[in-house]
């Protein structure tokens, strides 16, 4: 009896003691290893951010500290100002631009040079290079191939014996001169995620499809693309994300001109808040941008990518 | 495995964290050093700074000079940070304007009469009036005056000579709009602007505004009388602005043009004009395709026209005008380099090789080069200095300035809202 006594608290205690033993290692290397962590984070992104919703509601110029609470009307001049409303539309015309052109050309050319034909290699590496320069670089190499004086476009035109066109200072066809830039720099980076997702498809379910009899683009439509859905989902992501944060290749290439056309809303949020010392004002920018990133970012992330 | 990683993550990020936090409470600094920043990218005056800081290091032992260098845009962003932070630099440039006066208000720099005015006011009485005038805010001087400036219209002479025009002729607007069409009609681009930029094209409305406007009907606007900017002259300028814009006067592509391609156009001899620096002799030749542009004597110049009938006169001038601004924390030594900048010897050398319009006085003489003394002798002839409109009010209705300019030429917004943008703008800033 008391030996069972004793065996049947046994297995009560054991784990009893190693739970202890599990907090009692656990505490100490929290309590040590957390706080430069969480100091870091704390200092370098939660209190700016909460500073920044904090400006934003005051008229400061940066100089001293701000005095001037002016409530919401930083956000009421936001939102009645044009190049803000354009900056909204590129931003618009971006996504647009990197769902209805840049991934379906990813994905056309990540089909072509996933299968192991001769040079796929030397493709892959050709289509990912404009990926791997940096954003500031490809908008000023652009800045001169669209130039109508000196540029590849100036040269062309000059050729046949045309007018130069200057595109980027046309305020109808810059943010479309743009677009194209944007397209070529970032293709490579979606096709390089659609080979990865396009590699993980077990072969065997296209043999499957072959001797089934699936044409080509049978086998694209209905195998091919429903496996690389997770894929596609991340790319739009990506692209959506990705356009909201446009900044460092379109100051090279427009700094947001001609007449506002090509802003987005980090430029905006730049040649508005920060060149102008408007801090109240650009704080207020930042707050709008950063709601509108995280209510994107995980209203997407719950609706498409859920399952993935 | 993964615990492990975990771990070691922690502790690099802990590592990282203490390294940052040493580094914070690692800056200190030394009281006699003298940091001094600046925009400033032409090497050789760069090297003559470096000279005059080490001569007067020699004659005071114990004190050093640093020299900063921030490129314009990143120093104008870095700025109020940096005012307020322990790193802030013993003196630095200033465009004088709303800038200066907004810094000045926040107590963050050091007023310089008391050594003005010190044995006998001898800095003072050496330093021309309207510089001081310039940078002096609620009867205090914010910044010792290092430079002035003039803008005026560089023009080329052999294509003024193809299209037959004597530029002497040139006096009111009317004249140079018709000046503007000849050119067009002889095939030759009229005027190089930079609209990218903006700020080039604010030369062009700053120029009328004073013309319509006049010295009283501008300090009137100012404080808010007549309307303010959206008053008639204001108005006014806009619509002559406009009437230039309808005869599409600049090259091609000129709203995606910056002020160096500006530069580049008229110095290859693609534009007859340019509305310009005071330097634009030097920065035409550096920024054209072969690097010599224009020889000095095919480059003439002319005032800006005035507008018949209208109060400004040709001898109201809108240009630069810059200083050293001293902060609070400065080693004391400061004021004293600042004087000695300042002297007519040092002042002599800065113009006679840097090409700077001094403002010592008596200091023009150095300027030897015809074309930048004439600009020495139309300085000493004004009536009035105009600080660029972008820097004297300030960098929001700055900003708001250039952008109607730009607008304006490009036939995108009406002048009356023009002039009611700014109205609107400046509104906010008068106390």
């Amino acid at each position: 009896m008391s030996t069972n006594a004793a065996s049947s608290a046994m297995p009560l205690a054991l784990p009893k003691r190693g739970r202890r033993s599990l907090a009692h290692s656990k505490w100490p290397v929290l309590i040590l290893f957390l706080p430069p962590a969480l100091l870091l984070f704390t200092v370098l992104v939660i209190l700016p951010m909460g500073e920044a919703a904090w400006y934003s509601f005051y008229n400061w110029n940066g100089y001293g500290s701000p005095t001037q609470w002016i409530g919401l009307r930083n956000y009421q001049l936001i939102f009645r100002n044009a190049a803000f409303t354009q900056a909204l539309i590129n931003n618009g015309l971006i996504v647009l631009a990197s769902i209805c052109i840049q991934i379906p050309l990813a994905l056309w050319l990540a089909t072509m040079i996933s299968s192991r034909i001769k040079g796929a290699l030397v493709f892959r590496l050709i289509f990912f290079l404009p990926y791997v320069l940096a954003d500031v670089a490809a908008g000023m190499i652009w800045r001169f191939v669209y130039d109508g004086d000196f540029g590849l476009v100036g040269g062309i035109a000059s050729f046949f014996a045309a007018d130069p066109p200057f595109w980027l200072a046309d305020r109808d066809v810059a943010m479309y001169a743009i677009l194209g830039v944007v397209v070529w720099k970032y293709f490579g980076f979606h096709m390089m995620l659609f080979i990865a997702g396009l590699q993980a498809i077990d072969k065997s379910v296209l043999e499957a499809a072959d001797i089934d009899g699936a044409t080509g683009f049978q086998k694209f439509r209905l195998v091919t693309l429903p496996l690389l859905g997770s894929t596609v989902r991340l790319s739009v992501f990506f692209g959506v994300v990705g356009s909201l944060q446009l900044f460092d290749m379109i100051m090279p290439l427009t700094g947001g001109g001609p007449s506002n056309s090509t802003q987005t809303m980090v430029t905006f949020l730049y040649n508005f808040g920060v060149t102008r010392m408007q801090i109240g004002f650009g704080s207020a920018v930042g707050v709008v941008l950063f709601v509108l990133c995280v209510t994107l970012a995980f209203s997407y992330k719950r609706i498409f990518m859920r399952h993935d | 495995m993964s615990s492990t990683t975990n771990k070691k993550n922690l502790l690099a990020a802990s590592a990282l964290g203490l390294a940052s936090v040493l580094m914070m409470a690692g800056t200190a600094s030394a009281d006699n050093i003298i940091r001094w920043m600046h925009v400033e990218q032409v090497p050789s005056t760069i090297a003559l700074w470096n000279k005059i800081a080490k001569d007067f290091e020699a004659k005071h032992p114990g004190v050093k000079i640093e020299l900063q260098f921030l490129e314009n845009q990143a120093f104008k962003a870095k700025l109020p940070t940096l005012l307020q932070s322990q790193d802030a630099p013993g003196m630095f440039y200033t465009w004088g304007g709303g800038v200066l006066q907004a810094q000045s208000v926040t107590g963050a720099l050091r007023p310089l009469d008391a050594t003005m005015d010190a044995n006998e006011g001898e800095w003072r009485k050496s330093t021309n009036p309207s510089a001081i005038e310039g940078l002096t805010f609620d009867g205090k001087l914010w910044a010792a005056p290092s430079k002035s400036g003039l803008i005026s219209f560089y023009y080329n002479k052999d294509l003024f000579k193809k299209a037959n025009i004597d530029a002497n002729k040139i006096a009111t607007w009317d004249e140079f709009l018709s000046a503007v069409k000849t050119l067009k009609q002889a095939g030759i681009t009229p005027i190089a602007g930079g609209g990218r930029d903006k700020w080039p094209l604010h030369f062009y409305w700053s120029y009328l505004a004073m013309r319509e406007a006049g010295q009283k009907g501008f300090a009137d606007a100012k404080s808010g009388n007549n309307e303010g900017f959206a008053g008639e002259a204001f108005v006014k300028a806009g619509q002559h602005l406009a009437e230039l814009g309808k005869l599409e006067p600049f090259q091609n592509g000129y709203l995606g043009a910056t002020w160096n391609d500006a530069l580049a156009a008229f110095g290859d001899g693609r534009a007859a004009l340019i509305l310009s620096f005071e330097n634009t002799p030097a920065t035409q030749a550096t920024n054209s395709t072969t690097r010599k542009g224009l020889a000095d004597d095919n480059i003439g110049r002319f005032a800006f026209p005035v507008v018949k009938g209208a109060p400004g006169v040709v001898t109201d001038s809108l240009g630069g005008l810059n200083g050293w601004a001293v902060t609070k924390n400065a080693p004391p030594e400061t004021e004293e380099f600042l004087r000695y900048m300042g002297s007519l010897d040092v002042q002599k050398a800065l113009a006679k090789e840097t090409q700077i319009m001094p403002v010592t006085r008596g200091a023009s003489e150095a300027v030897a080069r015809p074309l930048l003394r004439e600009v020495a002798d139309a300085l000493a002839k004004e009536t009035w200095h105009q600080n660029f409109l972008d820097q004297d009010l300030g960098p929001n209705v700055g900003a708001i300035v250039n952008d109607v300019s730009v607008e304006i030429v490009s036939g995108g917004v009406e002048p009356a809202d023009a002039a009611q943008q700014i109205e609107d703008a400046y509104s906010l800033e008068r106390k």
